[in-house]
């Protein structure tokens, strides 16, 4: 040790990481990448040609020029059963359907959890087990009992009813969420800060929630993607005014007659498809800055 | 006056009862350890005081006020956890006047009292730091400041330094003792740590299932163990037992015979079955050997030299007895030497009830 007394670092080098294994890894990872990634290829590169160029039949080769004819058309002037503005509506009706069910859900259901993890009451645990067995009740066997209730609600074919619906049926998978994550928290945190006076709500959100922001982007991303992406409940309990985007992409894609309108089907596509990948690329980033905020050694 | 009173306490989780019917009052301003192996319910009894758990029965009593079903913010305490339980986002300062804010006191009260829990901590260049960005001793002093700040009659602690280094855990041990010394409240501390025990306490209270097995000065408890439970976990190593007979004041066991003179029989004297506890720094070596009532040479099978003083395991009436030597005392494996049992410093507990006699 005394001979080396220079500031390089000594000893072996690390070796070359280029081994056979990683190069076969490596090369299979790449492969099933290209694999996912080519639909979304032909669907983009589809989208920006003109249908006669489709016709041509080469679903791999670039459009000879960008041609954003079908887009405008997908989102403007596409016609869905007798109403002919495109996705535009249906993209508005799921904004406004998404953003309450989420908030509220969200809401509702962290405090749920926060109950059920650091205040146990008489009943909690069979509170619980009724609400996580609702979440595996089939939608189907709902989908009518429901439909009465909104009607007697009022709301039946209306966005409120659909938020309803959204909001009930995040509760259990939310709520379950929830109650894990604020039960692996430190139970001396919740219990310091009931000597230091602070009440349900005070714990709640001065001292839970701040801890909180890694499992609130999951739910944030679970409740967006699901409630956006929903179908079923959309054709249910909608009428065609208020068809969230899914359902008015199928039936933009499904409609009977005419020509196949291909670049107008996969512009449709893409741009529906928008919102959740967006969730994921910026939620991503975030959720990994929310993870090391809240990390506290010790 | 009590500071705090216990009084038939009773707490059991379901099914299982872990205290029963405990009694404990503590002074004003006694610095009381609550000492036991783990899961004797240490913990669980301060949790109770502190009103984090909801008793099955008895009753609690703080300042003389009945606080068994009050608030833990309106018990007048201040607790310390060993995980420092710190606000991850809220800085030092945030941490310290949290509990302030929640009782509605006054900013400048708060300003006040943050500072002087600062000073006294030494804690103040650290106000604006988040508890992430520090180190397990000043995260430890900020968790003692929160509790310092309330203004409290009583102070929890539940093993506070038990996740910090042994350096470290000596350092604020010291500290602590100061602290109590200088504010005079009354603290009630959760050890496993004997060294903690013996060197902090006014009074230990030995644990054990949830029942309290002696309550009494760290003297009292090192020499006076109440039963053999209470002398086997005080000292370390601990007591060599012998298992013998008590006859016409002499202890029989095998071809060993000691007299039982200078012994403080409390009950008088039984004859019948005893067992006789002996701790290693009460055989008697080198020079003393010749004031003890009983002398005989045994090998040294085994020789743990510590520095400050040398350990030897040797064989003595079919046990493997332990003795400390000074540790200026040249011995090796194999050495023969003399040693002395003086039955005045050793212990007797019946063999069936394992009381002190
Ligand atoms: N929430 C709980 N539910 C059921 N049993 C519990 C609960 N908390 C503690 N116990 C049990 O109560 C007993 C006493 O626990 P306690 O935490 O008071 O022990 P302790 O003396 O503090 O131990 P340690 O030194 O390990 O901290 C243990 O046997 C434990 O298993
Ligand atoms: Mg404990």
């Amino acid at each position: 040790m005394a001979a080396s007394s220079t500031n390089t670092p000594s000893g072996a080098k690390p070796k070359n990481t280029w081994t056979l294994g990683s190069v076969f890894v490596y090369g299979t990872l790449i492969i099933l990448a290209l694999y996912y990634l080519a639909p979304l290829y032909v669907m983009i590169v589809t989208s920006l040609k003109t249908l006669p160029e489709i016709r041509q039949g080469n679903v791999f080769a670039l459009p000879d020029a960008v041609n954003l004819d079908a887009w405008f058309k997908a989102w403007a002037t596409a016609c869905t059963g007798l109403n002919c503005d495109g996705l535009s509506r249906g993209f508005w009706n799921s904004v406004i359907i998404t953003v309450p069910s989420v908030i509220v859900s969200i809401a509702v259901a962290s405090v749920n959890g926060y109950a059920l993890a650091n205040w146990p009451y008489r009943g909690a645990n069979v509170f619980f087990t009724i609400l996580i067995f609702g979440a595996f009740i089939p939608y189907q066997l709902m989908l009518y009992p429901i439909v009465i209730i909104l009607r007697n609600l009022g709301v039946y074919g209306d966005l409120v009813g659909l938020i309803i619906v959204h909001t009930i049926f995040g509760m259990p998978i939310l709520t379950l969420l929830f109650r894990n994550y604020f039960s692996s928290l430190p139970e001396e945190l919740f219990k310091a800060a009931r000597v230091d006076g602070a009440g349900f709500w005070g714990i709640f959100f001065k001292v839970m929630l701040p801890m909180s922001v890694p499992i609130l982007v999951v739910a944030v991303i679970l409740q967006i993607t699901g409630i956006w992406n929903d179908f079923l409940f959309g054709i249910v309990y909608a009428r065609p005014e208020t068809y969230p985007m899914t359902v008015q992409l199928n039936n933009i894609v499904n409609s009977t007659f005419g020509e196949k309108e291909y670049n107008v089907n996969m512009a449709a596509t893409i741009l529906t498809g928008l919102v959740p990948l967006t969730v994921y690329f910026v939620s991503g980033k975030l959720f990994v800055r929310g993870i090391a905020a809240g990390a506290v050694k010790g | 006056m009590h500071s705090v009173s216990i009084q038939n306490l009773d707490l059991s989780f379901g099914a299982v009862d872990v205290l029963k019917g405990l009694n404990l009052d503590i002074y004003d301003g006694e610095f009381l350890v609550l000492l036991g192996s783990s899961g004797c319910g240490k913990s669980t009894l301060l949790n109770c005081i502190a009103g984090l758990l909801d008793i099955t029965g008895g009753q609690i009593h703080i300042k003389g006020n009945n606080v068994t079903w009050a608030e833990p913010s309106e018990r007048g305490i201040g607790m310390v956890f060993q995980s420092y339980a710190l606000y991850p986002q809220m800085s030092v300062e945030g941490n310290l006047s949290f509990g302030l804010k929640n009782a509605k006191v006054p900013k400048d009260e708060i300003r006040r009292r943050v500072d002087r829990a600062a000073e006294i901590l030494q804690i103040g260049p650290l106000l604006n730091r988040k508890p992430a960005a520090l180190s397990g001793g000043q995260r430890q002093r900020v968790a003692i400041g929160r509790a310092l700040v309330r203004d409290v009659d009583v102070f929890l602690f539940d093993e506070p330094l038990s996740n910090l280094d042994a350096k470290l855990r000596a350092d604020l041990r010291v500290e602590l003792k100061e602290l109590h010394r200088d504010l005079k409240n009354t603290m009630i501390y959760v050890t496993h740590d004997q060294v903690e025990a013996m060197t902090l306490a006014d009074r230990i209270a030995i644990m054990k299932g949830g029942v309290i097995q002696q309550l009494a000065s760290p003297d009292e408890i090192y020499n006076r163990p109440v039963n053999k439970y209470v002398a086997d976990f005080i000292g370390s190593p601990s007591m060599t037992f012998f298992d013998g007979e008590l006859k016409g004041g002499r202890f029989v066991m095998g071809d060993v015979n000691l007299p039982t003179e200078g012994y403080d029989f409390t009950g008088g004297q039984i004859d019948g079955k005893a067992i006789m506890g002996i701790r290693p720094e009460h055989v008697a070596s080198g020079r003393d050997v010749e004031d003890a009532a009983y002398r005989t040479t045994v090998t040294a099978e085994l020789v743990e030299p510590m520095g400050s003083d040398t350990l030897i395991w040797a064989d003595f009436a079919g046990k493997r007895l332990r003795v400390r030597l000074d540790g200026q005392m040249k011995i090796a494996d194999g050495d023969q030497i003399e040693i002395g049992i003086n039955p005045a410093k050793a212990n007797f507990f019946d063999a069936a009830s394992e009381l002190r006699l």
